[in-house]
């Protein structure tokens, strides 16, 4: 008897859980949440007397003109956005994986300096970095904005990127460096040839996250002026006032781009997993 | 064994971990063309002794002289010796991400320096040594247990050693597959290859080995030719040992 008591609630609550589970019910509920959202963002927008002038927005992305599409504000700022981050993020890439090298070196000073690298870095905001960079280090060794960006992004994320790499490494089976040395490799072939290609499946995944944290990082350089996407949207915002419209778009924008990255490298992994 | 210089000349070898006596005084000569079988219980220190021969493991005190070269802390001798000294280990170690020819091609192109034609010609005669010709294109995951095992032989093998070390290269295989690696072991044996072997396949020694060495608590506890050890070890805990692995 106590039995029966115990699996009648629990059929009910299977019963209730399938329901849920169904497409057509989760879509319902997405669609509902999401109705919500916007009406009331719609609402607010309208309490305030906001006009709306979306027409407006396709000129700032393509620009039609008498010789054809040109493009707009925003799409150059995203040009020069992607180039910051690719230009940064190769830098990352690079100085990540000295600092990794030396952090697993037996060299007492270049574990030491790597140390000292990364505690500076991971504890100083990327903000007051960026401020370092431009108005202490630009004076000082002749940088422009542009430079002084790439260099920021560049040694802010290289901190990261070196504990990916590191772990990347650290993550291949102790038998390949065994194997490799009784060959007579040396420590620098080793890496080349046996361990780093090795090691790149391990270390795609969180180098994509990396990545899309670089472009949007970026960002921050609009503080300074550096002309790319947020800095192109606060300039039109300042000359238009269509903050809402702007801002919605530049998101957009943003996130049109980290998404195909993210589809890209997944694609990219498929090859990897593939050559195991 | 005309020429009577040893090739490997190990004095009063010590290696220690912390206080764990790995190897405790261990002297050892060995000749060109000899084979020798290193056996003992689990942590006598047999892996142990072999990996310093390559200097996988350093030595913390003694000498080790391999084909002429002392080993110290000289990483150019050290990866001269390595040249010299093959070795194939339990896990086979094989590099997954390259084909069983890139895996074999590695060494001689990037540290014998050798053209990728001369390379890839050397990996299929020692392919065909190891009976896997047609596996060349084939990545090691792809492969059974022995073939991999066999693929880690020739691979040790394309950089010419002068010298083969095995660490318990059977211990890793399913037993179906055992006899296909000892085969090519025997067949590597005819071919006048100094060889040291730490195995339990005691078959195995009795046929190709010219020296059984025992090995207990870090220390070599007997040297003898196989016929003598097999049938008349002088220590008792040779004798135990070999009770326990031959009972069956």
């Amino acid at each position: 008897m106590p039995d029966t008591a115990r699996t009648m609630p629990l059929v009910r609550r299977l019963r209730w859980r399938r329901l849920f589970g169904t497409r057509a019910v989760s879509v319902l509920i997405y669609v509902l949440v999401m109705w919500l959202i916007v009406r009331a963002a719609l609402q607010g927008a309208a309490a305030m007397g906001y006009n709306w002038q979306w027409y407006r927005i396709p000129d700032y992305v393509l620009e039609r003109t008498d010789a054809g599409f040109q493009p707009g504000e925003l799409l150059v700022g995203l040009g020069a956005t992607l180039l910051l981050s690719a230009s940064a993020f190769a830098l990352a890439l690079t100085m990540g994986l000295v600092v990794a090298l030396l952090r697993l070196s037996d060299l007492v000073i270049g574990r030491a300096t790597a140390r000292v690298f990364l505690e500076i870095v991971r504890n100083v905001p990327l903000l007051v970095l960026l401020y370092v960079f431009y108005y202490v280090m630009g004076p000082i060794f002749g940088l422009n904005r542009y430079l002084a960006s790439i260099l920021c992004l560049g040694v802010y994320h290289a901190a990261l990127v070196s504990e990916i790499i590191r772990a990347g490494i650290n993550s291949v089976a102790r038998g390949q460096w065994e194997a490799a040395t009784s060959i007579g490799m040396t420590r620098t072939q080793i890496y080349r040839f046996v361990i780093l290609p090795q090691s790149v499946r391990f270390m795609l995944p969180p180098l994509t996250g990396e990545a899309v944290n670089m472009i949007k990082s970026s960002a921050i350089v609009s503080v300074i002026a550096v002309a790319e996407l947020t800095t192109a949207g606060r300039n039109i915002i300042s000359d238009t006032y269509l903050s809402f419209e702007i801002w919605f778009t530049v998101a957009a924008l943003y996130l049109a781009v980290t998404l195909c990255l993210s589809m890209l490298v997944a694609r990219l992994e498929d090859r990897f997993v593939l050559g195991s | 064994m005309t020429d009577l210089t040893p090739i490997i000349q190990m004095t009063d070898v010590s290696r220690i971990f912390g206080d764990f006596r790995a190897l405790d005084r261990v002297s050892l000569s060995v000749l060109p063309g000899e084979r020798v079988v290193v056996c003992g219980p689990s942590g006598s220190g047999k892996s142990t002794l072999i990996r310093c021969l390559n200097r996988l493991e350093s030595h913390d005190s003694g000498t080790i002289i391999v084909d002429g070269i002392e080993l110290g802390e000289d990483t150019r001798d050290i990866r001269a010796v390595r040249q010299e000294v093959g070795m194939v280990f339990q896990q086979f170690n094989l590099f997954p991400h390259l084909t069983v020819l890139e895996n074999l091609t590695l060494g001689p192109i990037r540290v014998r320096r050798m053209s990728r034609s001369a390379a890839e010609e050397l990996a299929r005669n020692y392919l065909d040594r190891v009976h896997i010709p047609e596996q060349a294109d084939k990545f090691p995951a792809q492969l059974s247990g022995g073939q991999q095992q066999r693929v880690a032989i020739a691979r040790s093998l394309c950089m010419e050693p002068r010298i083969m070390l095995f660490d318990e290269p059977t211990s890793a295989l399913d037993p179906e597959m055992i006899n296909e690696v000892l085969d090519v072991m025997v067949e590597l044996a005819g071919t006048g290859m100094t060889m040291i072997c730490v195995t339990h396949e005691m078959g195995f020694a009795r046929k190709v080995a010219h020296k059984m060495v025992f090995m207990e608590a870090g220390r070599i506890a007997e040297i003898a030719p196989p016929e003598a050890f097999f049938s008349n070890p002088s220590s008792a805990r040779a004798r135990l040992f070999l009770d326990q692995i031959l009972e069956h």
